[in-house]
């Protein structure tokens, strides 16, 4: 039972982490109808960022504000200078621009960083585990839970609540009246963006510690990513958020159990071989089940 | 039109009457290794103690100037193979060395060695290069890709493990590395967990190592992969309770990167920084005055790649006639920095295994240090199956 729950938890952290990195994809796929395949490139350079100010300043959350801090600045920057021109052109074009990007951000850390993987730290505050009924669980990762479970409170709040996030809604849809009345539209894109980029450090950052933080880091996290906020319904936090569970809590469950499902009802060696690949399928049969009854997520944003 | 016609035939036959090439050019050595993306790590490495002793000895190998022409496989097969026909139709190399991946070396060895080019891998060992497939042009410097594992299944042996599991990445050399350990270590094991190649996190499966509590696991992630399953085994409490064995996991690649979080796990090689020969001694402190680093094993066998050469080409007096050359080469009389080394029959070496410990330097600093050795002058498992003497 023990290990049950513990297996149900490490579900919640993955989901966790996997929401921190596709909130910022969704709100810039679905409200400014701009796809971003350097989202992952964003999660990256934070990491980096994060792990060079530890290495100086031997300050985890210094650390953070320099990863999350520097991305947005340099997501802002690309925005204005790049990204800007695509929005008005089709998706191809937006997918190869950001693709171009992925590969130059990638030789960029490798030629300013090393292609050797770089050392950082958790904190030694956290670096225990916690008792639980039952076991113990690291308390790092369950940090991790903690800060996706207040990220997505916040940008639910800012999405629904504030002035702010209103306008961002009222320009997804109405971009020209939103303009008429006076709101800079771009300069309001362009914020949305580097938000979006923040996120992504951010769970650069907070990952750094359990992962190989390395130049292409953020490519097969955008797999990912990219599998969540199709389930969830693209521009929809909410969707992201439960999306990012699920998946987190379907992937980990497969992985812990599969193997062992498979051998109940095949003889070992060719359980062996189905086991681990039906695990690693899990959460893509998982997204075709859902869009064959849900086709535009389980959230769909209205236009 | 018809004019640059005329001056292009101008242009070639010029071209196909200029004086054959001198013997004072310089000899070319093609270097094809993973030198950006993921795994850039080991194919720096290597490229790095390759260039260390042709700087060291003012660009000549053998005492005939080289000229290393640099090549980026990309870890893509199709890139290998277009760099293979460059290297053979234009630049028209007699040696290619380097290589490091087995899926690139099973790309483009054939084609070198049918066209007469002198193969001299310095990490990639596949399986099937060292038996039916073999060829007199292929010398591969590093091992054969699963001995490494051998020596990590003859230590468990030793330490009287009863219950071990293993965990690999789910593709080829996964299971390759999985394999050899197995054809040494004959117990059944507890568990073979294959995780996908893009796992982000790994605490499914320790959370049911730490419920299954085996006597050791045993654990093949190369690079980056590495990084992140050692990280999360030690978070997970697990080094110090259940021995961590691991194969081209923890190494001068990824222990930058670990540091104190991998003290204490295990891994078995061909060579580590403490190897108390000569010539190794020499290696270790000459890669770190020039480039900062601790060397890795990916450093090592290219750095004795770089050595055979050199000791290949001194006894041609830097002739790249095939037959010549290939007889050199196969004399390996060279002083490898792993001490002991000569080449079985299949061209793959003959060498001795280690088992190391990731413990505290003199520096303080996570290194890896010697244990014990594991196996004496051993040698792959393939060799019958390898037409060649």
């Amino acid at each position: 039972m023990s290990l049950f729950l513990s297996q149900l938890l490490n579900g919640v952290q993955l989901g966790m982490l996997l929401f921190l990195l596709s909130a910022g994809l969704t709100l810039v796929f679905g409200i400014m109808n701009f796809i971003n395949l350097s989202h992952g490139s964003f999660y990256m350079v934070g990491a980096y960022l994060a792990a060079a100010t530890l290495a100086r300043t031997d300050s985890f959350l210094l650390a953070g504000l320099a990863g999350i801090g520097g991305a947005m600045l340099l997501a802002f920057a690309i925005e204005r200078l790049a990204l800007r021109r695509l929005y008005a052109r089709d998706h191809l074009d937006q997918v190869l621009a950001t693709l171009g990007l992925i590969m130059f951000f990638n030789e960029a850390v490798r030629m300013i960083w090393g292609s050797q993987p770089v050392f950082t730290a958790q904190p030694s505050w956290l670096n225990g585990s916690v008792e639980l009924i039952g076991f113990s669980y690291p308390s790092y990762r369950l940090m991790i839970i903690a800060a996706g479970a207040v990220v997505a409170l916040g940008t639910y709040l800012l999405i629904h609540k504030t002035r702010i996030g209103m306008l961002v809604r009222a320009s997804s849809t109405h971009p020209d009246i939103v303009g008429a009345l006076g709101v800079n539209a771009r300069l309001l894109n362009s914020l949305l963006f580097s938000v979006g980029a923040g996120l992504a450090a951010l769970a650069g950052w907070l990952v750094g510690p359990i992962v190989s933080v390395q130049s292409g880091m953020g490519d097969n996290v955008l797999i990912l990513a990219l599998v969540v906020i199709v389930i969830g319904g693209i521009g929809s936090i909410r969707g992201a958020f439960y999306a990012a569970l699920l998946v987190g809590l379907v992937d980990t469950m497969g992985r812990a159990y599969m193997p062992q499902i498979t051998r109940q009802f095949f003889e070992r060696s060719s359980a062996d071989a189905a086991g681990p690949a039906l695990a690693s399928m899990l959460i893509y049969l998982f997204m075709a089940l859902i869009l064959a009854v849900k086709p535009n997520g389980l959230f769909p944003v209205k236009r | 039109m018809k004019r640059s016609l005329l001056a292009g035939a101008v242009a070639a036959l010029a071209f196909s009457l200029a004086p054959p090439a001198q013997a004072a050019d310089p000899v070319k050595i093609g270097f094809m290794a993973e030198l950006s993306g993921p795994q850039a790590a080991l194919g720096q490495d290597m490229l790095d103690a390759f260039m260390l002793v042709v700087d060291q000895n003012g660009g000549k190998l053998g005492g005939v100037a080289v000229n290393v022409l640099r090549r980026d496989s990309q870890l893509k097969p199709e890139v290998a193979n277009q760099i293979a026909d460059e290297l053979i139709e234009k630049e028209k190399v007699p040696i290619v060395a380097g290589i490091t991946f087995s899926n690139i070396m099973m790309a483009v060895t054939k084609k070198l060695t049918t066209a007469g080019v002198v193969v001299v891998g310095a990490n990639a060992g596949p399986a099937p290069l060292a038996g039916a497939q073999c060829s007199a042009n292929l010398f591969v410097v590093s091992k054969q890709n699963d001995q490494f594992a051998e020596a990590m299944g003859k230590y468990a042996v030793d330490k009287g493990y009863k219950k071990v599991l293993a965990m690999a990445p789910n593709y080829q050399a996964g299971k390759d590395y999985v394999g050899g350990f197995k054809r040494v270590y004959k117990t059944p094991l507890a568990d073979e967990i294959y995780t996908p190649l893009n796992q982000l996190d790994f605490s499914a499966e320790l959370s049911r190592i730490a419920a299954e509590k085996p006597d050791a696991v045993y654990a093949f992630y190369p690079g980056g992969l590495g990084v992140s399953f050692v990280r999360a085994y030690q978070q997970a409490g697990l080094i110090g309770k259940v021995p961590l064995l691991t194969v081209s996991t923890t190494d001068g690649t990824t222990l930058p990167a670990l540091k104190d979080s991998a003290l204490g796990v295990m891994l078995s090689s061909a060579w580590g920084p403490d190897l108390p020969n000569p010539a190794n001694q020499k290696f270790v402190t000459d890669f770190e005055a020039k480039y900062k680093r601790t060397p890795s094993e990916y450093a090592a066998q290219s750095y004795d790649a770089a050595l055979l050469i050199d000791s290949a080409l001194r006894k041609t007096n830097g002739s790249t006639e095939n037959k010549a050359l290939t007889a050199a080469m196969k004399a390996a009389d060279f002083k490898s920095v792993r001490g002991s080394f000569k080449f079985n029959n299949n061209n793959f070496p003959v060498q001795d295994f280690y088992v190391f410990e990731v413990a505290k330097d003199a520096k303080g600093n996570a290194n890896i240090k010697t244990v014990s050795k594991q196996l004496t002058a051993h040698k792959d498992a393939y060799g019958a199956e390898c037409s060649l003497k």
